[in-house]
């Protein structure tokens, strides 16, 4: 679990941080980086760039699973809590209908189903991506600030296996970044 | 003027039926299923008129609310400018430009509406207040002016968007759409009047004392979704068949799976929802009818719309591999197409066979008749077009369509 995990790697640096100009820089950039079998790092970019996800090698999200889970969990507890309280905790005929009146209970279960996905959807996406986070080392980069602005960034964790302070450097700079900054943790 | 017309970005050969190709006899196939269709209702119709009359109502409203889904289809992608569905737009105006010969197959109705609508008896109203008070409106002539105006219509919108839209391959003019779009959103709630009182007349009125201010929608629900599974099963056909092939893919049909999936939901959800009120308010006069279909083997259809038409393709249709590959969405777009007809079968039939489900060989041939031409019809038109509006200006658009 994600959630259970340290979140930030251990040891004397974060990783490496890389500054492109274009994002078709970055996009190339990433599929070399993607290619040479990097795992744990991540590309920064002020705007969505489409395709990105393709070019970084990023599977397919867990996330529906999570929804689905969710929304049928809720679902069946609309759906139970009502047959419990109906015709089992507090049995009391409503105009007329039998105790166990499903059409009755439908849109609660709806409903529920509809809000337990949709807390799925939004602590999922949150647990998935670490958040929230207060801090991280990421910040200490003044170049890093213009993420938000005007640059690409790609940034590589040293706790990835092939990390390394001085090859992984020079690859990025090979592969045309402006700047490259080894970040302390 | 002509450099800022929109230039071809297909080859007119790869989005046309070549010749010798097996698509071409679909006229013939569709030709062949009259045939078989009108001997059949020719020999066991003058036995059985009633069986008959309701047997071709339901065939013509699944036909047509096919057709009718279609137009709404193609109305509002014009209306909200939607760019990835331009590769199958022509498809659904092929489909919609069967209204015409619609309103030809709606002609037979005329001469059983005595079999069909208890209100259009002589004396009906005598003795019945309800009848009476509802007579201004259902009465024989009215009916057949309502429907007049309602073919007048839905052939107007048709072959204006039909021919436009085949109009623009040859010109390549960019104010058409815009003329199309302009008109695309009084045309649908004009549409969507019509279509409600098409279906209050048609259907509802069958049971005359009957009423839910919900009908309209659920038919819109029903024709919509039926449109969607007939373009689910007809795309990937195509493509299996070699046409379009280098046209339409993945991504397409993915958005129609994603259609799919919507709106067996909006179905079950119109459709819940007026069975929901009528049930909880439990008023004689409205309940009778959802009694009807609640008791005997109707309750088994009753059953099996909700598992079939909502549940399974609910969860079939959830995940992303199976709306993206032809087989699997086609599977999808066919057994959502089958529980339309049960969905009309359904709103019609118990009327006449209250005791219980009563197929008939009437149905089959009725079907035969109405679909052969509908194939027909449809086949004919695809044989002289291009399957895609060539120079539509978000053709290039649709092509090179991602979903993100």
């Amino acid at each position: 679990m994600p959630l259970l995990l340290p979140q930030l790697p251990q040891g004397p640096h974060y990783g490496i941080l890389a500054e492109f100009a274009t994002p078709a820089d970055l996009y190339h950039a990433c599929e070399k980086v993607r290619d040479a079998g990097f795992t744990k790092w991540d590309a920064h970019t002020p705007f969505p760039v489409h395709g990105l996800e393709r070019a970084m090698g990023i599977r397919r999200s867990p996330l529906p699973w999570i929804v689905l889970v969710a929304g049928l969990t809720g679902a069946a507890f609309g759906f139970g809590l009502q047959w419990w309280v109906h015709a089992s905790a507090q049995p009391l005929v409503i105009s007329g209908k039998p105790l166990f009146s499903w059409p009755a209970f439908i849109p609660i279960t709806f409903e529920l189903g509809v809000l337990f996905a949709a807390f799925g959807a939004v602590f999922g996406m949150l647990g998935l991506n670490r958040l929230p986070m207060h801090y991280h080392p990421l910040f200490r980069s003044k170049v890093f600030e213009r993420v938000t602005d005007d640059a690409f960034f790609i940034s590589i964790e040293s706790w990835d296996p092939r990390f390394d302070p001085s090859a992984t450097g020079k690859l990025l700079e090979s592969l045309g970044a402006r700047s490259v900054e080894l970040l302390e943790s | 003027m002509t450099s800022e017309h929109t230039k071809v970005a297909l080859r007119p050969e790869q989005a046309t039926i070549p010749p010798g190709h097996s698509w071409n006899r679909l006229p013939l196939i569709g030709a062949a299923c009259v045939l078989l269709g009108a001997v059949g209702c020719a020999i066991l119709g003058p036995g059985n008129p009633k069986q008959f009359f309701f047997s071709w109502l339901v065939s013509f409203l699944f036909f047509l609310s096919l057709a009718l889904g279609g137009l709404f289809f193609v109305l509002f992608m014009y209306a909200c400018q939607g760019g990835w569905g331009i590769v199958v737009r022509r498809i659904g105006e092929t489909v919609f430009a069967t209204i015409p010969v619609m309103a030809v197959l709606f002609v037979p109705l005329l001469f059983g509406l005595q079999y069909l609508y208890p209100w259009s008896v002589p004396g009906a109203a005598e003795h019945d207040a309800l009848l009476r008070w509802k007579e201004p409106f259902l009465n024989v002539p009215f009916f057949v002016i309502r429907a007049v105006i309602y073919f007048i219509y839905w052939s107007f919108l048709a072959l204006l968007y039909y021919r436009s839209s085949r109009g623009q391959d040859a010109t390549g003019d960019p104010a058409v759409s815009a003329r199309l779009r302009k008109f695309a959103g009084p045309g649908i709630i004009v549409l969507a009047l019509t279509s409600t009182f098409a279906s209050v007349d048609w259907i509802v009125s069958l049971t005359p004392h009957w009423y839910s201010t919900m009908f309209g929608v659920y038919f819109f629900a029903g024709s919509f979704i039926g449109f969607i599974a007939l373009l689910s099963v007809v795309t990937p056909a195509m493509r299996g068949a070699g046409l379009l092939d280098t046209v339409i893919t993945a991504e397409h049909l993915h958005d129609l799976g994603k259609f799919l999936f919507a709106f067996t939901s909006f179905w079950a959800y119109i459709g819940f929802s007026q069975f929901f009120l009528i049930w909880y308010a439990n008023l004689p006069e409205e309940s009778f009818w959802f009694k009807a279909r609640l008791e005997g083997s109707w309750e088994i259809i009753s059953l099996l719309l909700m598992a079939g038409h909502f549940g399974v393709p609910f969860f079939y249709l959830m995940g992303r591999t199976v709306k993206r590959k032809g087989w699997t969405l086609a599977v999808g777009g066919t057994w959502l197409l089958a529980m339309h007809f049960v969905d009309i079968y359904w709103q019609v039939m118990p009327t006449l066979h209250p005791e219980g489900v009563r197929p008939s060989v009437l149905d089959v041939a009725a079907f035969l008749a109405v679909g052969g031409c509908f194939v027909a019809a449809a086949g004919w038109l695809m044989r002289r077009q291009a399957l895609v509006p060539l120079r539509d200006p978000r053709l290039a658009e649709s092509l090179a369509f991602e979903n993100a």
